[in-house]
């Protein structure tokens, strides 16, 4: 089916690639710029950890010094929650949620621009701060420690900064999906009948609108500790460095659950897929979730027990965190009665659908450990903790991500990846993934702290920790692999049909890849799992393959350079802080000009005719 | 969500909307949302650290109270006067969206003034941003709510161009209308600091 997609004669002139990239407002787009740049950050966060692991293969390594060594495992934290997970979750936000829920963008396309470029800048920043002594405090930043005082050189301030900057690109992207989600879903489609991974998508946002500006506000008095001199978490002033913490945790204990349930929206959707059944306990699912996003904001001191808040802290914590176990195991019984009696088949999707059960539930499990505060006295800061966290996220989260990847991968590209290689990665993955972290349990309920660049000979650590550097390689023989095969099918015809997997959701109902306004026709849904419905009603085994539309009379936004000015000022406006004073200026003239330039910006992006640069069909 | 709702949602620009809600004011409502956070933060903060400064000036100080409560009360009044010229702007009653959206603008833009006028004399006596623990949070408390009051303001003041040359007819009251939700929102969040900063500092 060769239809000319797009009608040059009303494009005002043809832009270059880059141009287009660079100036794109389409949901799709977008989408592929935030899983490309993820994916970078998560290799280079990932060289990380294989330089952490190199240095801890046996006692008294010598690779790297204590210095470089809290370098790399801050930036290691930082850029893998929110470089990697965060944004590799936001590609399938942008890419897929809209297509979900049947429509032809996001509430506001500038604006998702806006939140890709800063993000994209936001990342670059912090890791340029390799070349200037990258943040050494933690991916927590514990005040004090984080503040002038103890942290004298500009190391911190990237980090600060850098998630001040990043943090922007969130809320943006917050307050835009759940408005899309809320008010753009196709005719006929209630919140009852969306997708899990719309549902996963609209709680996940309610959290980072509500998390976020608490994080905000803490880095801002960090911010002004640091550059201005004020004594928010400095003891000398008065201050309290639990002010810090308390903060810190109300917006990260929701962090977690913004990283883990947009994973578990992508295995809600693959699951029932693959077993060839409607999703079991839909509405449990969904009340499952809010259940934990909302206890989710009840819970951060359980990664405060042992800075000794008193036993009527300890057990309110203590509880509310084993509560949380409630809705997360309907949650994994649901997904296992999703799979149960039903027509299974085990493509590459449904491997890592199925190891992310698996590996959650261990996760989850030492999770409920930790509830429990005695022992979490014994946990706590250890190689247990260190464990336990990569379970649900990597276990978890990556996982997830993977099997999302594998399964949409021939929607966003219209190529199949490779089932051998695809089965090759997952093995690579789970054994070296188990291989890196399962002994990390025992290192640390041996006694083994986190955060320590070298350890003496004879503590017993040595063997875990020789397993784990193992694993570590083997984890990253996966990602060569994963690599290879997007490589190689790369090379290979994009002749991907528009549903190759038997899918449920509206996404399969048009060609891969999507044209630009995703539908022709704007869809009608008259009950969940709509593919399902009309193949019933029709009494076939697939839809006939969709044709490509001309979609005349279509109208799409255009495209806009402001989004990409107001975020390269946005970035230019928070490098004021880290300047030295200049001169008589109260503020750093390179920060006023990034203030000019964002206030220009939005003032031209306001006013700029939304139909400007409108591609007609 | 029933049916019926979502067949008859419009935006103003005529697309097809699953609630009765045009998306930029779902947005903005979303949006204030979020800030409520941002601001609970903050005031939080500055109740936390209640008398735990460690050296001088204190609130009782240097606070003048009286000062602030007439900027409270034109900020109070531009949220009466933003609502009337909402409703000029919505009736197509260009003299009556004038009138109040430059009186909405000046009372802003007085609140401002009047804030900038505080800080300067608080520093005068002594009272930097970093001088102590009541100052920090003080002044990042009341200055970026400041920063919220001066962004309304110029948004504000945006329109008001808009306005006085035709460009805010009826079918575009919206613009004005969400422009107001943010302004009483910046209002709502001054009714809790006024009693929480400068009241509480009178008694004890």
């Amino acid at each position: 089916m060769t239809t000319t997609v797009l009608d040059t004669e009303a494009a005002p002139a043809r832009r270059s690639a880059l141009v287009e990239w660079l100036t794109t407002v389409d949901h799709k787009k977008i989408g592929i710029m935030y899983g490309a740049s993820a994916f970078i950050f998560f290799l280079i966060g990932g060289l990380e950890a294989l330089i952490i692991r190199a240095q801890l293969t046996g006692p008294e390594g010598k690779l790297v010094s204590a210095e470089l060594y809290n370098q790399l495992f801050t930036m290691h934290g930082t850029t893998m929650i929110f470089l990697a997970v965060m944004p590799l979750s936001a590609m399938f936000f942008n890419f897929f949620v809209p297509l979900l829920i049947g429509a032809r963008d996001v509430a506001f396309p500038r604006l998702n621009a806006m939140s890709l470029w800063v993000f994209m800048l936001g990342g670059i920043f912090l890791n340029a701060s390799f070349i200037f002594g990258a943040p050494n405090g933690g991916w927590f930043g514990y005040a004090p420690l984080s503040g002038r005082e103890f942290s004298p050189g500009i190391n911190m301030d990237f980090w600060v900064i850098g998630l001040q900057i990043l943090g922007i690109a969130s809320l943006a992207a917050g307050v835009n999906f759940f408005t899309t989600i809320l008010n753009m879903r196709a005719r006929g489609m209630t919140l009852m009948r969306m997708p899990m991974f719309a549902w996963a998508t609209l709680i996940t946002q309610i959290l980072v609108l509500l998390a976020f500006p608490v994080i905000t506000v803490a880095l801002i008095f960090l911010m002004a500790d640091r550059v201005f001199g004020t004594g928010f978490f400095v003891t000398a002033a008065g201050g309290d460095p639990m002010l810090w913490q308390h903060l810190f945790w109300v917006f990260g204990h929701p962090e977690v659950y913004i990283l883990i349930l947009p994973a578990f929206g992508i295995i809600s959707e693959i699951l029932p897929v693959f077993s060839r059944k409607p999703l079991f306990g839909y509405s449990a699912m969904v009340f499952s979730m809010a259940f934990i996003a909302f206890l989710g904001f009840g819970v951060w001191s359980h990664h405060m027990f042992a800075t000794g808040m008193g036993p009527l802290a300890d057990s309110f914590f203590s509880l509310a965190t084993m509560l949380i176990a409630i809705p997360t195991g309907v949650k994994v019984f649901n997904w296992m009665g999703t799979v149960w009696g039903g027509s299974v088949r085990l493509a590459t999707p449904m491997y890592f659908a199925l190891g992310f059960i698996a590996m959650f539930v261990i996760g989850g499990l030492s999770g409920v450990m930790h509830s429990v505060a005695p022992a979490d006295l014994q946990q706590t800061d250890s190689y247990f903790v260190v464990a336990h966290f990569h379970y649900v996220l990597f276990g978890g989260s990556i996982f997830a991500l993977t099997a999302g990847a594998y399964y949409w991968w021939p929607k966003m590209f219209g190529r199949m990846l490779d089932e051998g290689l695809g089965k090759a990665h997952f093995w690579l993955m789970f054994l070296g993934f188990n291989l890196t972290f399962f002994p990390m349990h025992f290192a640390g309920l041996l006694g083994m702290p986190r955060r320590v660049y070298t350890y003496p000979a004879g503590l017993g650590f040595d063997i875990y920790n020789l397993m784990a550097t193992a694993g570590a390689f083997v984890l990253m023989l996966a990602f060569l692999v994963f690599i290879w095969n997007l490589i190689k099918t790369w090379r290979g015809p994009a002749n991907a049909p528009a549903d190759p997997w038997g899918g449920a959701t509206l996404e399969w109902t048009i060609p891969s890849p999507p044209q630009e306004f995703n539908f022709g026709e704007e869809p009608v849904v008259t009950g969940k799992d709509p593919v399902w419905t009309a193949r019933r009603a029709a009494g076939v085994d697939r839809l006939p393959e969709p044709a490509h539309v001309s979609g005349k009379g279509i109208h799409m936004p255009g495209p806009s350079w402001w989004p990409l000015i107001v975020s390269v000022g946005i970035l230019v406006f928070f490098v004021g802080f880290m300047l030295p004073k200049f001169w008589a200026f109260p503020f750093h003239p390179v920060g006023i000009l990034g203030f000019a330039i964002t206030t220009v910006g939005i003032f031209k992006w306001a006013y700029e005719p939304v139909d400007a640069h409108a591609t007609h069909h | 969500m029933s049916s019926a709702a979502m067949d008859h949602g419009h935006s103003a620009g005529g697309h097809h909307t699953s609630l009765p809600i045009d998306n930029r004011k779902l947005a903005i409502w979303t949006f204030i949302g979020s800030e409520c956070l941002f601001f609970a933060t903050l005031i939080s903060t500055f109740l936390i650290y209640r008398g735990q400064s460690v050296s001088g000036p204190g609130p009782k100080d240097i606070f003048e109270v009286p000062l602030v409560t007439g900027g409270t009360a034109v900020l109070l009044f531009s949220s009466f006067f933003v609502v009337m010229a909402l409703n000029g702007a919505q009736e197509g009653n260009r003299k009556k969206l004038l009138t109040w959206l430059s009186l909405t603008v000046l009372c802003g833009m007085f609140f401002a003034g009047m804030q900038v006028y505080e800080f300067m004399h608080f520093y005068h006596l002594g009272l930097g941003y970093s001088t102590n623990l009541f100052s920090a949070s003080f002044y990042t408390l009341t200055g970026f709510h400041g920063a919220h009051v001066t962004m309304g303001t110029l948004w504000l003041a945006t329109l008001l161009k808009d306005a006085i040359k035709g460009n805010l007819p009826p079918e575009k009251s919206l613009n004005l209308e969400i422009a107001a939700l943010y302004w009483h929102f910046v209002d709502v969040v001054w009714i809790i600091i006024f009693p929480v900063v400068y009241l509480m500092s009178l008694g004890n």
